[in-house]
Order: structure tokens, then C-alpha cells, then sequence
């Protein structure tokens, strides 16, 4: 909402600056965006008549003027403008003046003629050309013929205004109107709003003359105010009211409309005017349109009206579509000599509804849909009517229809003080709550249980108690109101287990050398191709978006992983090749028969390329057997027991032999491996990629086992090397679980310190060596009894693996 | 014989000041004092003597052995001590060399900031609560006052998965589920951050961001304490400097409801063209929880009253590094990552 500080002074006597206002209006709700001064660095523009144009000796597309700046003053000025006219008053620019832009202006020659000053087009005064009359978007702007010569011109055509840009919040439809605005100012200035004075002179109405409004959907149209109006004279409205206008936004196109439009702005009240005899019998009958009715509206574009859609229509069929816009056909036009004027209240809900499935927005939709005052139809048709008559465009009709099924009941709220206190913490009294809100022009009547206040039709927000306070609230000031912090019972703040888990194991990524990430939630559908999965796969099974802002955001993920590999393969575009990348968060799985899909938190980390390298370090390749001693150190970090991994060479996407699942006991927790190659080619890598994807409610499931002081060995521990030669299809897991079951409780630890593959083992051989340590807690092992133990290890690995003694 | 000890000191500490290795020293000792060493030889020789010299030249003796071993462990510390520096020397190496190299990992700063967000309030007694980030509309509007065309819900535009499931739009749902749970138990002291989705892609705004809800009620809360609360909070976040200002707001699920501005950390409130010259930066929105929003919930808004508090860690989080581009927090460049 555009408000014209001079506009407002009509209202409210303001004795503060602008910028004052604008902060005022801020802090109490109406917040000022943007403060525009549309004179700003435009000087010396006055007015000019032109009193002779001649043609110019060497140019054909140039006039040679002579203004007069008032007194005898008098000056010569060359244009190519080709509306001016000799006898028009225009805007004119003197040597020395400083017009929009920044442009000065300065004696010159043209085309050997000389030119001592500029004629101004409304963009060079700054004026938005969108919001001029149509014959002044190009050329000169003409000024009323009786404006008299060398005046400034900036307060003629409102150069000397301030505009403030207001951002309303939705409850404040009633400051959709400059009276709506004043009426705040004026609570905040402390000061009277003037309201405008309605002078109303009616002419009897002609026996010809019929005027009837019959509301059929009642439950979508309360109110419809008809009014005639007689021997129009379309044209020009005066400069004062297109000057508004244009600070408003609004562009003047004739004196009906143009009234129509100021009422809406002055008074919040959006107005239509239809040409009265285009109108079947001056007939209008206010109903839900039919299935297949259509209308051409004002904007010339064929409307396809829904049977929820509220229309105007008379006999023949639609001319508007209610609070939305007129119909092309009973339009206003240059012809027109007698209007009907219409003021009503639609229902806010239908005229969102059908603004939003028409795809039109305007100014009087925008005003409907927020609720307007329904006491106020009458009197906006009033004003109409009063300001057309002033400016003799019009004469009123003494024939007024004002269709009003149910009149509105004025509402009554009460409001307790102790409970204004209570709420705010503060120690008004009665009586300053009262003034408060009669300040806001709320009217206030004291009772035994508190104040009764009763609520003007224009503010449809206030319905209870708490919104009265909040009045009172932002009258009084927030900022007013004390700091304090909540008394009471304490309360402990603690992250929950979980939570803090989730903590942990960022802070433990992070310190491993891993970049946290965070990628949409919503992916592309087109990632279960690059991933290669089948039509059934069950990850394909996905909580869709009815509306998608595209296909790269149209599905909820169900696998975290691809959006690490997407941040992989962005970097590596980028010419970072290497990575390291984690993200914690929610996969959405559809659920059968339930509103909503499962949300399951899951912990993905994607690794490529390799360590930086430096001086005195080889880099490291970042690769499955990396990964997993990451995880590995990890999982040991967060207490899960008995961590398996299974080689799985089925899933889809992954590398069948660089693949395992990781499990914790029977719990299985998720998958780490390389990723298939395909799949590395269809992310555009150059280097192989290992990921790894947990489901983090399980791992908190099986995280944490209580831990347990272990006396430290009094003995001497032994350690023995042993080295084997065996199948390389074996899993090392095998060999090793083998190794304790064999070594009995006096063996401690089993390492893997080296893997051999030489010519002298058959190719399907390799050797293994293991560095065995044994300790008892109550005696120094004997070389006898370890002998014994290894040899026993040994007789195994020979029996169930093949395993020879590698000497 | 007093002579030739005499002569034998002598010759020992010449001896000694000209040996510059513990391996000549040794030598030395072995020379004059071992079994064989020449003040042994002497002694041996005083079976010769008087009964009267004996003692003096024994005396004597004693003396010499224990200055020749007094100046042999002084020299054997001066040369230990030499040889050390010259070791030390020798052992020299470029400290401004770079160090052995650790990879750099880090948390993403939207996730630094959120937890330092939620470390404030657990300081204050908070808990943190979760809800999933595909809601009912019941939860996501109609409980929190936003019935089905009311004007209000064209500031949320919507991820719909059907008519009545949606991306929740933001954190607010969770009041209502945690107060569902907890009624008519008090005091409820919560925040709850988390992922929110809005229909809109441009330079300021991501289809996806986060947001912190904050959630007190009890018997006697008042908008006194909501202030105070949120000056605490800009405080510990921006500075003990940061001053507040509250301004009057819409949101259907409070009333009163406000808007709340911070100096602006970049000028301090001089006015520059991160605040758009207002000296002010809008950082989150508040109120008094609506009665409408209690009752829905559970308790009875006569008797209790509440607060929330919803603010994007987005905002702030481009606040406190001086990121310029929302879109970089979700480009997840590692180049831009590294730098928190």
C-alpha cells in the first residue's frame, strides 16, 4: 500500500516528519518498506505557457517554442515533442535545473537554433509513465489549461510528497485505505482524525428510471449498495484527484473511474461503476455463476466462470465477476451518461477463491479477500456519488438500492483489565486502557466485569479479548513492556540421548577429517536411474510433491547417499576433486494405510580421492578399506559391540565385491562399499567413490553399552607372530574368529599386520600374518603353554581353511 | 716420595685439561688410579716408609686420588655438556616447516549455528523436540488458527503430497503435538529446529531452509517474559551490544503478536546496505500464544498462558559469518565449507 504523506494530511494535522511517521507506524504493526520522494533532485522545473510554436529552418522533426514564465518573463525553447500544442501550460525546465536522473540542464544550440531551457515529459519529472493518463505515456505533460504560469511545479504535480510503502499484514485489511492509515496516525500523534464531509444534492428520479438488486446467494454477497447517477460527463478528472491517484499507484484514465478508484483508496471500499444503460432493465441479480457461463472482462480476455464463482449479472447474463473485476461489455466508455455505482461486501473466502482460480489479481480482490467494513457500503457509495457531483461530472439519482439481507450486529467484546496486566505485566488502569483503545477509535463503556468494547465494522480482526490487548499492547508500545524471564518451577535442559548422539557423531566426522553437508530433502526421480535400480526396487517407492517447483525437487528421498554424490560430483566440476562428505538426516518412506510416511534419520558418508599429501606424507587413498576404519573407529567411539561385516555383492549400484553390510549383532545397520562403476560414470567421476549409509535410529539402538573397569594386567603379556599361507577366497573375519575360538581365553588380540601375494603361493593363495597377543590375569604365561595354544590355532586353520604354516 | 705425588697431580691435571673426549678421560683414570695406575704404584711403595712418614704420605695420597677424581668428574660433566650442544646443534631442523598434515573436516555452519542456538536455550531450561517434516494440515495450519482460506496461509505457499499432507511449512506444528502431549502437565519450556519447506526458489529464499521454534507455557507467562527472554538470546548470539525492538506483527497463532529487530550487526545501527540503511535487521518473529492454539492443544487459556518464537538459522547464520548468498549454504562447495 502506497500512502501519500501529503494525501494523509487531509486526515490527520501531522506535526511529525516522515521519516518520524514511517518509524511510528513501524513499531505499531504497519511496517514502512521503503520511503519514496519522487522530487528529490529535481529543481527549477516551473510553469510554462507556450505562446507560439514555429517550425524549425533546418529540422523537420523540431518546433521552436516561446514560453512565458509569468511577469515578462519570456523564453525561447526547441522540442522535438509533437503533442504540445500553442496556448497549453507544461512543465518547464530552465537552464541551471536539475531534472530525474540527474540530468542538468543547459543553454544549447540545435540545429543552429538556440534553446534555453527543456519542455519536461513526465519521466523526466520521475513520474512513472505506467501510471500517467494514456495520451501524456509519451510527449509533454500537459498541465491543466488554468494553472497559472511560473510556478513550481513540483507541488502541482505532488513532486513534493513523500510516499511511504506500506507492508500490511494480512489482519490489517482496513489500512488497505488512506483513512485506514490515518486513523492509526492519528492514534499514535494523538491527534483528531478529520473525516471527509459527504455532501449529497439528489435529483428526482425519472419515471424511466429503475434501479432493482436481488441476491440470490446471500451466503457469498451481504451487502449490495446500487446507486444511480445521471447526465455523466466522462472526462478528465480534476489534477488534484489524478495527482493522488498517481501517488497512490493507481493511473487516471476518466472522472468515474477515476472516483471509483479514489473512493476505494480513501475509503478501503472497492467500487464498480457499470454504464446503467447497458444494463438489462437496470436490473442486477447477484448469484453463483452456471457451468459453462463465460464473461469478457475488462482486461478483453474471455473469463470460463466456475459454478463456485459469485457473478454479477443482470437478466442477460454476467457483467462482473463479483470483487474481482467489471465486465468488458458494461464498461464505462466516453458514450456513457448515466452509472450505476455498486458498493457491497463479498465474502472474503469466494472472492479469494475465485481470484485465485482466475488468475486475476487486482486492487479491488486484494481488498475484498482481507474483509472489508461492511457498515461502510452506503456511505462509499455516498462519497462517490458527492465527489462526481463536485467536479459536475454527475448528477445523484434520489434512487438508491441498498441490498442488505442481515445487517450487521455490532460486535461487543469485553476486556479485563487484570487480565491486560496479567498478559502484558504491566499496571495500567482502567481508565488508561479506555483511552488507549478510544484513541484507536474502539468505543468503550466501563462494566463491572471490565471494559465493554465495541469493535467499528472496519476492523473484522478484533473478535476477542487477546486481540484487544494486543491493541492496547502496541498503542501503549512493546517497548515499553518490561524485560523478564520466566519464573517458576526450574526446569533441566538436556539433549535427549539421541540428540546428543547426533552430536557426537558429527563432531566425530568432523574431526576425522569429513565435511559436513546439507542437501535437499526432495530429489529427482532421476536418480534411481543413475543409481541403476530396477522398476520394482523398493527405494522407487516414494512420498510424491503434488506440485513441484521441478522435476529436480518432485520426490521425497528415500536413500541419503546420491545427495553426497551430487555434492561430489558439483565439486569435481568445480575442479576439487577429492572429497570427504558427510550429512545426517531424513529418509520418508510411504506407509500403507497411514496419513503419513515413515520419517527415518539416517547417516550417510561418501569418500573419493585422496588425503592431501605434503612434504613429509604420501597422500592417502580414500578407499573402501579408509572408509571403514573411519567407521570401525567410529563405531568403536560409540560403544557398539560385536560389529560384522557381511560381503554383499547384490546391491544394486554398489560394486559386488567391494561391498558389506554392517551389522551390530543381529541388528543390521546398513551398507558400506564402493560404488559400481557404472554408477560412478553416470555422477561424472573421475575417481572411484566409497560410501556408507546407517540408519542412525538403530545405531543409536545399539550404541553406548554400558562399559565396565577392566583391572589392568598385572602379568607379563606374550606375543607371537604367525603367518599363513591360505585360499584368498577366505574372509579374513573367518580366519580370525577361527584364531580366538582356537586360542582360548588367554589370547587377547588378533591383528592382521600384513597381506603377501608372491610368486611362490599358488595364484589363488595369499599369505596373511597375524600378530597374537596372550595374556592371563593370574600368572605369567609359559613359552610352553603359548607354544601349545599356537600350535592348537595352527591344527585349526590347517583343518577347516587349508592353511599352511608359512615359515 | 712427597715429590713424586707431588709430580703425579701435576702431570694428572695436565692430563686432564688437555683431554676433550670421555674415552681419553677414562684412560686417564685408569692411568693414575686404576689397580695398575700410577698412584697405586706408590702406594704400594710406602711399605718403604717410616712409621712416621706413613701417615703423612698416606694422608697425602688420599689427597691426591681425591682431587684427580674431583677433577676428573668436572671434566667429565664439561665435556658430557659439550657434546650434547654439539649434538643439539646438529639436530637443528625448520620449525617453519609445514606440520605433519591431518585432513580438515568441519560441520556445515548452518548445523555450527544451530546447536549454538539450542545451547543458549538448554542454558535456560529448555529441551529440544522433534516433528516429522511432513505434516497433517491439521498440525501444520488448522490447529495453529490457520483455517482453509484464510488469507494468512498465502505467506506459507505450500509443498502439498495430498489435500490434507503437506512439507510443513514451518517448525510451529510442533507446539501443538508437544503440547498434545504434555497437557495439562506444566510447565512446557521447549525449542524445537528443524527442516521447513515453502514453495519459493529465488536469490532470498530456498525451497528448503531451517528454523528454530521456541515454546514456553505455563500458569503466568507474560509478553514481559518473552522479551526478556529473546534480549537473553540476542544477546549471548550477537553480543552483549546487540539492542532489541519489538515490532507489532501478524501471525494467526499468537496474538499479541511481534516482529523482532536487532542492531544491525554489520554498522551497529549506523545504517548500511546489509540493513538497508534502517540500522535494523528483522531476525525472527514472537508472540503470545493465541488462546485458540492452547485450547486445540489442550489446556485452558484461562488459566495458562504462553510464548513462541520462530526464527530462520539461515538469517542468522548469514549474519554472524557475513555470507552475502543463501544459495551458498546449499551448494555445499567444500572450498566454502572449509571455511567454518
Amino acid at each position: 500500500m502506497r500512502v501519500s504523506f501529503n494525501w494523509l494530511q487531509e486526515y490527520v494535522d501531522i506535526d511529525v516528519s516522515p521519516a518520524a511517521l514511517a518509524g511510528s507506524l513501524t513499531l505499531a504493526g504497519l511496517a514502512v518498506e521503503g520511503m519514496e520522494e519522487p522530487g528529490k533532485g529535481i529543481e527549477k522545473v516551473y510553469t510554462g505557457k507556450i505562446l507560439k510554436i514555429d517550425t524549425h529552418p533546418n529540422a523537420d522533426k523540431l518546433v521552436i517554442c516561446q514560453v512565458a514564465l509569468g511577469g515578462e518573463e519570456q523564453t525561447q525553447i526547441v522540442t522535438g515533442a509533437t503533442n504540445v500544442r500553442q496556448g497549453q501550460v507544461v512543465p518547464v525546465a530552465i537552464v541551471g535545473a536539475k531534472l530525474a536522473g540527474g540530468l542538468t540542464i543547459k543553454k544549447a544550440k540545435l540545429r543552429g537554433m538556440e534553446s534555453r531551457g527543456m519542455l519536461c515529459s513526465g519521466a523526466e519529472l520521475g513520474l512513472d509513465p505506467d501510471i500517467l493518463p494514456e495520451d501524456q505515456q509519451h510527449g509533454i505533460m500537459i498541465l491543466p489549461a488554468d494553472t497559472p504560469v511560473g510556478l513550481d511545479v513540483k507541488p502541482l504535480i505532488g513532486l513534493d510528497d513523500v510516499i511511504m510503502e506500506l507492508e500490511l499484514t494480512p489482519n490489517r485489511g482496513d489500512c488497505m485505505s488512506m483513512l485506514g492509515v490515518a486513523r492509526e496516525v492519528a492514534a499514535l500523534l494523538k491527534k483528531p482524525l478529520k473525516m471527509p464531509v459527504i455532501q449529497l444534492s439528489e435529483i428526482p428520479p425519472g419515471p424511466e428510471d429503475n434501479v432493482r438488486v436481488d441476491i440470490d446467494d446471500a451466503d457469498l454477497c451481504r451487502r449490495y449498495v446500487a446507486r444511480l447517477l445521471k447526465n455523466v460527463k466522462i472526462g478528465p478528472s480534476p489534477a488534484w484527484m489524478q495527482q493522488r491517484l498517481r501517488a497512490a499507484g493507481v493511473r487516471p484514465i476518466s472522472n468515474v473511474v477515476d472516483v471509483t478508484n479514489y473512493v476505494m483508496m480513501e475509503m478501503g471500499q472497492p467500487m464498480h461503476a457499470f454504464d446503467y444503460n447497458k444494463l438489462k432493465d437496470g436490473h442486477i441479480i447477484v448469484r453463483r455463476a452456471v457451468t459453462g457461463e463465460t464473461i469478457v472482462s475488462l482486461d478483453k480476455a474471455e473469463r470460463k466462470l466456475a459454478p463456485d464463482m459469485l457473478v454479477i449479472t443482470d437478466p442477460g447474463g454476467p457483467v462482473a465477476v463479483a470483487g474481482v473485476m467489471g465486465g468488458l461489455e458494461s464498461e464505462v466508455t466516453e458514450d456513457t451518461t448515466a452509472v450505476l455505482l455498486e458498493s457491497a461486501y463479498f465474502k472474503p473466502v469466494s472472492v479469494r477463491r475465485t481470484s485465485r482460480d482466475l488468475g486475476l489479481r487486482s486492487e479491488s480482490s486484494s481488498r475484498f479477500e482481507k474483509g472489508i467494513d461492511l457498515t461502510g457500503c452506503l456511505r462509499a457509495a455516498d462519497r462517490a456519488a458527492a465527489l462526481l457531483a463536485q467536479m459536475g461530472a454527475a448528477e445523484t439519482v434520489a434512487l438508491v438500492v441498498d441490498n442488505y439481507p442481515e445487517p450487521a450486529v455490532e460486535k461487543t467484546v469485553l476486556l479485563r483489565p487484570d487480565r491486560v496486566n496479567w498478559l502484558l505485566d504491566t499496571n495500567l488502569t482502567t481508565a488508561e486502557i479506555g483511552q488507549l483503545l478510544t484513541r484507536l477509535h474502539f468505543t468503550v463503556q466501563e462494566d463491572s466485569s471490565g471494559l465493554l468494547v465495541h469493535v467499528p465494522g472496519y476492523r473484522p480482526d478484533i473478535s476477542i479479548e487477546v486481540d484487544l490487548i494486543e491493541e492496547v499492547a502496541r498503542l501503549y508500545g512493546y517497548n515499553r513492556v518490561k524485560n523478564t524471564l520466566p519464573t517458576g518451577v526450574i526446569t533441566q535442559g538436556a539433549r535427549t540421548y539421541a540428540q546428543r548422539l547426533a552430536l557426537n557423531i558429527k563432531d566425530f566426522l568432523a574431526g576425522s577429517g569429513f565435511k559436513e553437508v546439507i542437501t535437499y530433502s526432495f530429489i529427482n526421480t532421476r536418480v534411481f536411474d543413475r543409481l541403476g535400480l530396477p522398476e520394482e526396487n523398493p527405494f522407487r517407492n516414494v512420498v510424491k510433491l503434488q506440485n513441484p517447483l521441478s522435476e529436480e525437487q518432485a520426490v521425497m528421498r528415500t536413500l541419503l547417499f546420491p545427495g553426497l554424490l551430487e555434492v561430489l560430483q558439483r565439486n569435481s566440476n568445480r575442479r576439487v576433486k577429492d572429497g570427504a562428505v558427510f550429512e545426517l538426516g531424513r529418509v520418508f518412506y510411504p506407509r500403507e494405510g497411514e496419513l503419513l510416511p515413515e520419517e527415518v534419520q539416517m547417516l550417510a558418508v561418501a569418500v573419493t580421492g585422496s588425503t592431501q599429501g605434503s612434504w613429509n606424507a604420501r597422500p592417502v587413498s580414500m578407499d573402501f578399506y579408509y572408509l571403514k576404519g573411519c567407521l570401525e573407529t567410529l563405531l568403536a567411539y560409540l560403544g557398539v559391540k560385536d560389529v560384522a561385516y557381511r560381503p554383499a555383492a547384490d546391491i544394486r549400484g554398489f560394486h559386488p565385491g567391494r561391498t558389506a553390510i554392517v551389522q551390530a549383532g543381529d541388528v543390521e545397520l546398513g551398507v558400506i562399499g564402493e560404488l559400481h562403476p557404472d554408477v560412478q560414470e553416470n555422477y561424472e567421476l573421475s575417481q572411484r567413490v566409497t560410501v556408507l549409509e546407517l540408519n542412525f535410529h538403530r545405531l543409536i539402538h545399539v550404541s553406548g553399552t554400558p562399559k565396565k573397569y577392566q583391572p589392568l594386567p598385572k602379568f607379563p603379556g606374550v606375543e607371537r607372530d604367525l603367518a599363513v599361507v591360505v585360499r584368498k577366497d577366505i574372509p579374513a573375519q573367518e580366519i580370525i574368529d577361527k584364531i580366538y575360538q582356537a586360542g582360548g581365553a588367554i589370547l587377547r588380540d588378533v591383528q592382521v599386520f600384513d597381506i603377501y601375494h608372491g610368486e611362490q603361493f599358488a595364484p589363488d593363495q595369499h599369505s596373511m600374518a597375524f600378530a597374537l597377543k596372550f595374556q592371563a590375569a593370574d600368572r605369567t604365561l609359559t613359552d610352553e603353554e603359548v607354544a601349545i595354544k599356537t600350535d592348537g590355532i595352527m591344527e585349526a586353520l590347517q583343518r577347516d581353511f587349508g592353511a599352511i604354516l608359512r615359515k | 716420595m712427597q715429590e713424586k705425588l707431588k709430580n703425579i697431580l701435576y702431570e694428572a691435571q695436565q692430563e686432564l685439561s688437555q683431554a676433550d673426549n670421555l674415552e681419553e678421560l677414562n684412560d686417564i683414570r685408569v692411568r693414575y688410579l686404576g689397580k695398575k695406575g700410577q698412584l697405586t704404584g706408590v702406594l704400594r711403595g710406602m711399605g718403604a716408609l717410616s712409621a712416621g712418614e706413613r701417615p703423612i704420605i698416606g694422608q697425602l695420597a688420599n689427597e691426591v686420588r681425591s682431587q684427580i677424581e674431583d677433577i676428573l668428574e668436572l671434566r667429565t660433566a664439561e665435556i658430557k655438556e659439550k657434546r650434547k650442544i654439539v649434538q643439539l646443534e646438529s639436530e637443528r631442523i625448520d620449525v617453519t616447516l609445514p606440520g605433519t598434515s591431518s585432513m580438515m573436516g568441519r560441520r556445515h555452519p548452518l548445523s555450527i549455528v544451530q546447536e549454538e542456538i539450542e545451547e543458549i536455550f538448554l542454558g535456560m531450561g529448555y529441551t529440544i523436540e522433534e516433528g516429522p517434516e511432513i505434516e497433517t494440515d491439521f498440525y501444520n495450519f488448522e490447529a495453529l488458527n490457520l483455517p482453509k482460506d484464510h488469507p494468512a496461509r498465502d505467506m506459507q505457499d505450500s509443498f502439498y503430497i495430498n489435500p490434507e499432507v503437506l512439507l510443513r511449512t514451518q517448525t510451529s506444528p510442533v507446539q501443538v503435538r508437544t503440547m498434545e502431549r504434555t497437557a495439562p502437565g506444566l510447565p512446557v519450556r521447549i525449542i524445537a529446529p528443524g527442516r521447513v519447506y515453502r514453495r519459493d526458489d529465488d536469490a532470498t529464499h530456498s525451497p528448503m531452509f531451517n528454523q528454530v521454534e521456541g515454546l514456553v507455557v505455563d500458569r503466568r507467562v507474560t509478553l514481559a517474559d518473552l522479551k526478556g527472554t529473546l534480549q537473553v538470546f540476542v544477546e549471548k548470539m550477537f553480543g552483549p551490544a546487540t539492542k532489541t525492538r519489538f515490532r507489532t506483527s501478524f501471525f494467526p497463532f499468537t496474538e499479541p503478536s511481534a516482529e523482532v529487530d536487532i542492531s544491525c550487526v554489520m554498522c551497529g545501527g549506523q545504517g548500511c546496505r546489509v540493513c538497508s540503511h534502517s540500522g535494523w535487521l528483522e531476525i525472527l518473529g514472537c508472540g503470545m500464544v493465541h488462546p485458540r492454539v492452547l485450547e486445540v492443544s489442550g489446556y485452558n487459556p484461562e488459566e495458562v498462558t504462553g510464548f513462541a518464537f520462530g526464527m530462520g538459522i539461515e538469517r542468522i547464520t548469514m549474519l554472524k559469518y557475513g555470507i552475502d548468498d543463501l544459495r551458498l549454504l546449499f551448494e555445499n562447495d567444500l572450498r566454502f565449507l572449509a571455511q567454518f
